[in-house]
């Protein structure tokens, strides 16, 4: 079929649509629509990318408009591999949510869902678009869809958080537009293709580096780039369970995306590597963005801050490889947008059970937990080892070819980054299971003690099921790690 | 200081658009009550609206609408110069840059009205001061 | 040298970590989670020997699992020294089961079924470490060692092993990503590959000093291997159970450790690069710091457990500094205490925690006239004690014996110094412990009762008798051991 590239966007929203009917009809209907939507785009999104890995990239014109006056879809390898993975954990994410979302937002359930698919509209939508601004509005969807989702969570917090949100997501956004502006100015064009093929005579003149320079800025504030992140921890900690769950693992990597696919596809790895200067005053911030991204996560008392900080400092890994200007930096950026997503997920996934068990996730109350839900935190414990990048794990392999791209340029201090935000990873993460793994400490406790039997208190299965599956696959995509590399993202750099 | 005067004067479209970015970004910024802060917001994406605006026109020309285009006498005959038309498409995308800006601004507000009707108020030192009590 | 593809490697590791979801499930039924260990070890140790011959004749048995990137593999290849460490390992896990099964009831411990479930994980990590062909996936079952450890370390789960636990972390975590990772990806940086070979990876691409930086960085950063100062961790450790003790922080942990730095000294650096650089004496002088230090340490320790962590950390020093002497002699010596020091070794814990188990007695000043009412565990001890110090007729003595001629070959007098000395302190520390348990006077003779005899129950006594019977054995028929040394090492 030749319309899968188009399905996998355009299904999320029909089926938002229609669950905004249905509600009026039977609010239960919401959710199986919802989970229809997003079925048909993994689905979608499979064949898209067996069939670019086949035979290359797939172009789509909308409603047979000819680029660049239409909008074009244009999908090669890395935005196939990418749509797969933002559309399965969409899908994925949904399947955990019935309940969680039953017991957090009960009142507004179906708004949920609905809020939901536009956001994965927004998300796949970026993706798979080859042109400037059209990127710029499913942007903006993406980002108004997770306003709402946000306000929908901590009801005191919440909303102020998400007003903040706004603020800066607006600034972001006006930056990338007035980029995209700029580019047009020069070039006359809005499809990527185009622009790249007439930038290539334009390579001195400094509207085009104006517009680079906003663009980037742009999307940095949208992936919360040190010093651009002070957003994403309150935005993330206050959103729902459910929804943190889906926009810490994709939103920010979603723009590491489109940020890789700008400087490859549009302006050109030539262009931007000319100078050196830049790329290594990138690079260097990118170091200061993983430090300081771990030493803030170290400071927090929150589970869920934890890990927003952590985000922060994953960022610098992507973006610094990005910018290493080599074929290894490259490379392990691309692999740790797909590794970072998948570890980022199931660490919330696992966050998610606890907090639908505990209701809060502040670090002292979670004594004995692993006698209590041993499941989750076996997903939990994998997930922290591929932060910390312990091999077999996926997180191990794309820092390692991070180290070797750093190696490889010089750039000694983005080794020592990683180096040390892996430490302060471990320190991290054995500060959390030591306290889930000693039971409460109670004045008579000794070696002779009797230990009370635990009682087991799981998470509903099908929150396990999720749980479990992502986090195996950390180990399952690590150990593949070598496939994916050969059979996408090298042959995607070449 | 002599060169920089012309240089002001002939593009001001431009130093428009940047001041007025500046007045929204510092409304943003530096603002207490949430609602200027939304306002200071809408000048922000204003001012890139008009700069859109402004590169889509050219001087002498006139509005991108070709005369007797459908089936007109002298349709076929007239030469279509396209210097002598504004370029439409900045001004077609700014129609969907306004629908974001709206929609923004909603959302905006409707959080704000969240706000007030929880904490009765909407200066930001308030709340955060509310906030941590908690 | 011919090489032969095989999954048997691969199932040999994977039998230990299979039988965990068995052991999980039969939880409530201690006499079954026990006797599915056995039948784990038992397949695991036959699986192990049925590539003994192979080995012996020369050749090699190799699997590629997942190839990441050109050179860096997730791959198994079994050689003379990966099959000298699975054999010890896995025969010693076998009785450390039977004595665990003493031990554990005989205090009535909780938690066991996730004691055998991560113990059979440590061994399953051990046997990948053994039977690794490369660097990456030595530092793979590495690190699921540390990491499956901790919570046996932790296993009493109050304050004191909340400390130790982290302590452990910290040194042996810390040091292998601090230092190990990078010096590992650097090497792969330069060359292109992490495969083992004997002639070392590096062709001229290093100068002596990054040698120098890269070979200490391997040598602090497996700090399973104890050198100082990254040794605190082992004394930490030994708030585990016995058992733990014994198998792990004796054989199994510490090992992995002494046996990866064999691996990078002759498998990534090769012993002519190491010559060329002069880069041998180097390490032999931070051995022989460690052996002579940790071994006054010892004299010091009056917590019987604690001494015997003090011993071990000098003792694992005597295999790299074996290896640094970079003559056969000294190889062959330094790496058949591999096996000689954890057949003495491992018997000495035992003791250690029969004794505990019997008496509840950990420190040694409690212990004189032991000997006479536990006369086979202090037997046992003795021959253990032997081994370590090295006197006939133990296997211990075959080591030492083979690590003083190699100082000679390589003429380093000044070295052997540190070899006789070390052993006068070993007899020091040792003995006396052995010569009050016999003939010192307990509390009881000196109150005039009279002592009987009332050994520990006997699935800990066994264990400790077999293990010490072996030490001996290995005195006269060295032999298996010696021929899988010169095969692996092509000397």
């Amino acid at each position: 079929m030749d319309n899968y590239p188009v399905l996998i966007v355009v299904a999320p929203l029909l089926a938002a649509l229609f669950s905004g009917l249905a509600v009026w009809i039977e609010e239960r209907l919401s959710y199986p629509i919802a989970l229809t939507g997003l079925a048909i785009s993994v689905f979608s999104a499979f064949n898209v990318l067996l069939q670019v890995i086949t035979s290359g990239p797939i172009q789509y014109r909308m409603a047979g408009w000819a680029p660049p006056m239409g909008i074009e879809y244009r999908i090669d390898l890395l935005n196939a591999m990418v749509l797969l993975l933002v559309s399965s954990i969409g899908f994925l994410n949904l399947v955990a949510s019935y309940k969680s979302v039953k017991q957090e937002i009960y009142d507004r359930a179906p708004s949920f869902y609905i809020v939901y698919l536009l956001f994965m509209t927004g998300l796949l939508g970026v993706t798979a678009t080859g042109d400037l601004f059209n990127l710029y509005v499913l942007i903006e969807i993406t980002s108004l869809t997770s306003y709402a989702m946000v306000a929908l969570g901590d009801r005191d917090r919440g909303p102020l958080a998400s007003l903040n949100y706004v603020f800066i997501g607006v600034i972001g956004a006006s930056f990338y537009l007035l980029g995209v502006g700029y580019l047009y100015m020069q070039t006359g064009s809005l499809n990527m293709a185009d622009v790249a093929h007439i930038l290539q005579s334009h390579q001195e003149s400094s509207i085009v580096l104006t517009a680079f320079i906003l663009c980037i800025i742009g999307l940095w504030i949208k992936m919360a780039f040190f010093p651009m992140h002070v957003w994403l921890p309150n935005a993330y900690s206050y959103s729902p369970v459910a929804f943190a769950r889906v926009v810490a693992p994709l939103m920010t990597k979603v723009m590491v995306y489109v940020m890789i696919r700008l400087m490859i596809t549009v302006f050109g790895l030539d262009y931007i590597f000319k100078s050196p200067f830049l790329a290594d005053a990138v690079v260097w911030l990118a170091s200061i963005a993983i430090i300081f991204g771990a030493v803030m996560a170290l400071a927090q008392k929150n589970l869920k801050k934890m890990l927003a900080y952590i985000i922060v400092c994953e960022i610098g890994y992507m973006v610094g490889g990005a910018w290493m200007g080599n074929q290894l930096g490259m490379t392990g950026a691309i692999l740790h947008i797909l590794n970072d997503a998948l570890m980022t997920f199931a660490m919330f996934l696992a966050v998610g059970n606890i907090v639908y068990k505990l209701k809060d996730v502040e670090l002292f109350n979670l004594t004995g937990l692993f006698g209590k839900m041993p499941w989750t935190m076996a997903g939990f414990v994998l997930a922290a080892f591929s932060i910390i990048g312990v091999p077999p794990t996926c997180g191990f392999f794309s820092k390692w070819y991070l180290i070797l791209g750093a190696f490889e340029k010089g750039a000694y201090h983005f080794a020592a980054a990683l180096v040390i935000s892996s430490l302060i990873c471990a320190v991290l993460f054995f500060r959390v299971f030591e306290i889930c793994f000693f039971p409460p400490i109670s004045e008579d406790s000794g070696h002779k003690k009797s230990h009370s039997p635990v009682v087991m208190a799981e998470a509903p299965v099908s929150m396990l099921i999720v749980s479990g599956l992502v986090s195996l696959s950390l180990i399952v995509v690590g150990l593949y790690s070598g496939t994916i590399v050969n059979t996408i993202i090298i042959p995607f750099l070449k | 200081m002599t060169d920089l005067l012309p240089l002001i004067v002939a593009k001001y479209n431009y130093w428009l658009y940047v001041i007025l970015m500046m007045i929204g970004l510092y409304a943003m910024i530096a603002k207490n009550n949430l609602i200027k802060k939304v306002v200071g917001m809408n000048i922000f994406q204003t001012a890139i609206i008009l700069f859109y605006v402004s590169i889509g026109y050219k001087k002498d020309a006139t509005l991108p609408i070709i005369q007797n285009a459908h089936g007109g006498q002298d349709a076929h005959a007239a030469v279509i110069h396209a210097i002598d038309y504004i370029n439409p498409l900045p001004h077609v995308l700014m129609l969907t840059a306004i629908v974001v800006s709206v929609a923004t601004f909603g959302v905006a507000m409707a959080l704000a009205v969240r706000i007030y009707q929880r904490y009765q108020t909407l200066e930001e030192d308030e709340l955060r001061m509310r906030l941590s009590e908690k | 040298m011919e090489t032969i593809i095989s999954i048997k490697p691969l199932m040999a590791v994977l039998v230990s970590l299979l039988v965990i979801p068995a052991l999980i499930s039969s939880s409530d039924k201690p006499n079954v989670r026990e006797s599915w260990i056995f039948v784990a070890g038992t397949i695991n140790l036959l699986l192990i020997l049925s590539m003994l011959p192979v080995i012996l004749a020369g050749k090699q048995i190799a699997l590629t699992l997942f190839e990441f990137a050109p050179g860096a593999a997730i791959a198994f290849r079994v050689d003379g020294l990966g099959m000298l460490f699975a054999i010890v390992a896995a025969s010693l896990y076998i009785v450390t089961s039977i004595y665990s099964i003493g031990y554990m009831r005989g205090l009535n411990e909780h938690g066991q079924t996730r004691f055998v479930s991560f113990f059979a994980l440590a061994i399953s990590a051990t046997i990948g470490a053994a039977f690794s062909a490369n660097l990456l996936t030595l530092y793979l079952f590495y690190e699921i060692l540390s990491l499956a450890t901790y919570p046996l370390v932790a296993h009493h789960q109050d304050e004191k092993s909340r400390i130790s636990g982290r302590r452990y972390l910290t040194f042996i975590l810390g040091t292998s990503i601090a230092l190990v990772l990078p010096a590992m990806i650097y090497c792969y940086h330069v060359t292109g590959t992490l495969e083992f070979s004997t002639a070392g990876i590096f062709a001229d691409q290093l100068s002596k000093p990054a040698a120098t930086v890269l070979l200490l960085m391997f040598v602090f950063g497996f700090a399973k291997a104890g050198i100082m100062p990254f040794h605190t961790w082992l004394p930490a450790a030994m708030v585990a159970p016995t058992p733990v003790s014994a198998l792990l922080h004796a054989v199994a942990v510490v090992k992995v450790g002494v046996f990866s730095i064999v691996r990078v000294m002759t498998g990534i650096f090769g012993v002519d690069l190491l010559a060329d650089f002069n880069l041998g004496v180097v390490v032999m002088s931070i051995a022989s710091v460690t052996i002579l230090t940790a071994s006054c340490i010892a004299l010091s320790q009056d917590e019987l457990k604690r001494r015997l962590a003090y011993s071990t950390i000098s003792q694992l020093s005597y295999i790299i500094f074996g290896v640094a002497l970079l003559s056969p002699q000294g190889q062959l010596g330094g790496v058949i205490h591999i096996a000689m020091h954890a057949f003495g070794k491992i018997t000495l814990f035992f003791c250690a925690g029969a004794i505990f188990v019997a008496t509840g007695k950990k420190y040694i000043s409690q212990m004189s006239g032991l000997g006479k009412k536990m006369p086979f565990t202090f037997a046992a001890f003795f021959v253990g004690a032997l081994g370590v110090i090295g006197l006939p007729p133990t296997g211990g003595f075959y080591s030492k014996w083979n690590l003083i001629l190699g100082t000679l070959e390589a003429e380093q007098t000044i070295f052997m110094l540190v070899l006789l000395v070390s052993s006068f302190l070993n007899a020091f520390y040792f003995l006396p412990i052995v010569y009050k348990g016999f003939f010192g006077k307990s509390e009881e003779e000196n109150e005039g009762t009279p002592v009987k005899i009332q050994e520990a129950n006997l699935c800990l006594v066994i264990p400790l008798i077999i293990t010490a019977i072996i030490s001996i054995v290995l005195f006269f028929y060295p032999t298996v051991f010696v021929n899988l040394i010169k095969v692996g090492l092509g000397i």
